[in-house]
């Protein structure tokens, strides 16, 4: 019997004009253009110097901002109350203000004073460009230490080589990218089934389903299965293209990504059809299941970290299975981790698939 | 003595404080063509509903092809037949594969679903149909299709909510040719109609007003006891005392 509806079910779908165009439009979508839009990394941060020194040494701090490839430098302002104008109408992101005697003083007393000023609207943008100026006057400073090193007394410097594990080069493409997977495997497979019965009802043919002694699990699984399919297609088509374009291949084993996926496709794929059950029209299940989606990708860890969330926040994402396979992803995908490793998430998992597709079967009355 | 198929006793559909179906006693025999008539909002469909399992009885009892309708609704469900009001088959679904839908869910062996699809196209005159999208053919043709989906696997007993809304005359015809056929097949046909020529075809028929059923009898014997020359003047009869439906 299942076979029949299955079948019926592959029919509908690839009759449809929209949907299969979307399901290969989203991947592509999703691995070419998110991973450059979804960045982290601050760049053209526009900068403005206020050079209260006009000497060599000064000049030469500015050349190395000017040539680093996070800062443009906007505007050279007379003044900070003039770089603070800039500031406000928005052409300037940070200030640097040169003090007077800063040659003088870095000369004799070895030490001076720069200030840097940041546009704190957007926090994060402001911290990291602060941080990055630091950095380069740092650096700044401790080039002039080295020139100085047979002349001056010598100073201990101590140099911070940062070395980063599982991403060498701290590129946020190999970081966003399997979690942008998993963001596309909860869009396909929960939004499909979740309109899924709720259009069937819409169209009446839910009516002559109901009147016939089909079981509520075969129909439930015959809805299952095929975005099962679809999202192990689309999940194929995801690691192959990243594989071409960014070069990035799991450095764990494949079939753990696919274990876990078959079990977390699930999960999703019954939240969809459980919403579709309690939905009356289209409307309703389009609005709850886009509800839910937005909630559990933003609280999921996909682009802010889950541990800096304040603690209720992280007690909500208990709930999210999107949190834990964006964990298992991203440590597979780097980390290279091995399932004995990810039993947590693998038995968490496997309870939302069950407690979903229960309720989902559980929720398709076939009498009122 | 003849068994019955369907047998209702005081079954009631509240919704809220609305007695849809109020307390109807119905027999139906098998092999009988019975008429459920009533005006719009009478409750024949709720009671239809009720009767295929779709909707459970607020209180009463019923049975279908022996099966309780409040707790056996799956045993009910594979001895019957039924089409909906509305069209319900799939519109983006072909005729033959609509039929293989269905026949597979009754679990019809797969050899045997391809010979009978083939001969029942042949019967409603479909056969050069067979790969047409059902959205693409005109609602007479649905209406044969969706009534032979209904009688594909031989219920005991087939529902059909007014089958005949909306078709042309000749269609509505070569319709009830089809249904004799099927009672001739000893398919009991359980049939809601607004037309009252219809009601004329059927061996037996109740008139529903207002939730109740006002009169069950052969047609002859209503028009003899309701004094009129064809049931149409029965109907009216009976309809005029309603006090919910919208055309009196």
């Amino acid at each position: 019997m299942i076979k029949y509806l299955i079948e019926k079910e592959f029919k509908q779908i690839f009759r449809n004009l929209i949907i299969p165009k979307i399901i290969v439009a989203l991947p592509l979508m999703a691995m070419l253009v998110f991973p450059w839009a979804a960045n982290h990394e601050i760049k053209n941060i526009n900068v403005d110097i206020v050079d209260n020194d006009h000497s060599a040494y000064s000049k030469r701090l500015i050349n190395k901002i000017a040539a680093s490839s996070y800062f443009v430098l906007s505007c050279v302002s007379s003044d900070n109350a003039e770089a603070l104008k800039n500031v406000e109408s928005g052409q300037t992101d940070i200030i640097l203000e040169i003090q007077p005697d800063f040659e003088k003083h870095l000369t004799v007393e070895r030490i001076a004073n720069v200030m840097i000023s940041a546009n704190g609207v957007n926090g994060m943008k402001g911290i990291l460009s602060a941080s990055y100026m630091s950095g380069i006057v740092d650096e700044f400073a401790s080039e002039l230490n080295s020139e100085q090193i047979s002349t001056a007394a010598n100073r201990p410097t101590i140099n911070v080589v940062p070395h980063n594990l599982f991403n060498v080069f701290m590129d946020y493409k190999v970081f966003m990218l399997p979690a942008l997977i998993v963001m596309l495997l909860t869009v396909i497979c929960g939004f499909l089934p979740a309109l899924n019965i709720v259009s069937e009802k819409e169209s009446g043919t839910i009516e002559q389903i109901n009147v016939t002694p089909v079981g509520k699990f075969a129909f439930i699984i015959s809805k299952l299965i095929p975005y099962w399919l679809i999202g192990f297609f689309v999940l194929n088509f995801c690691l192959i293209l990243i594989a071409l374009v960014y070069g990035l291949t799991p450095a764990g084993n494949i079939f753990t990504i696919y274990f876990f996926s078959a079990v977390y496709i699930l999960a999703v794929s019954g939240i969809g059809l459980v919403i579709s059950n309690y939905s009356e029209n289209m409307q309703q299940s389009m609005f709850t299941i886009f509800f839910f989606i937005i909630v559990m990708i933003l609280m999921s860890g996909l682009f802010t970290p889950v541990a800096s969330m304040p603690q209720w926040a992280q007690n909500i994402t208990i709930i999210n299975p999107l949190k834990y396979f964006i964990q298992v992803m991203r440590m597979i995908f780097l980390k290279g981790s091995a399932p004995p490793h990810l039993t947590e998430q693998f038995a968490t998992l496997c309870c939302f698939a069950l407690i979903f597709n229960i309720w989902a079967v559980l929720s398709y009355r076939k009498c009122k | 003595m003849i068994s019955k198929v369907i047998e209702t006793r005081n079954l009631t559909k509240r919704f809220g404080d609305f007695t849809a179906v109020d307390n109807i006693n119905l027999d139906v025999f098998k092999g009988e063509i019975f008429g459920f008539l009533g005006a719009n909002g009478a409750g024949k469909t709720t009671a239809m509903r009720m009767l295929c399992g779709l909707s459970k009885p607020t209180s009463g009892q019923g049975f279908v092809a022996g099966f309780d309708i409040a707790r056996q609704q799956e045993d009910v469900k594979k001895h019957i037949g039924y089409m909906s009001q509305k069209f319900s088959l799939y519109e983006d679904l072909k005729v033959w594969e609509n039929i293989r839908l269905f026949a597979g869910i009754y679990r019809t062996k797969n050899h045997e679903i391809a010979a009978k699809t083939d001969s029942v196209l042949a019967k409603i005159g479909l056969s050069s149909e067979r790969n047409a999208l059902v959205k693409k053919i005109p609602l007479g043709w649905k209406q044969k299709l969706a009534f032979s989906v209904a009688v594909f696997h031989n219920p005991a007993i087939v529902f059909l909510d007014e089958p005949t809304g909306g078709v042309d005359p000749v269609t509505r015809r070569r319709f009830w040719e089809l249904i004799y056929e099927a009672a001739a097949d000893g398919i009991t046909v359980f049939v809601t109609t607004h037309y009252m020529d219809e009601a004329e075809y059927c061996n037996r028929v109740s008139i529903m007003v207002d939730g109740k059923i006002e009169a069950i009898d052969t047609p002859q014997h209503l028009r003899r006891q309701f004094n009129a020359n064809n049931m149409d003047e029965v109907f009216r009869k009976l309809a005029r005392k309603a006090e919910r439906n919208d055309n009196g």
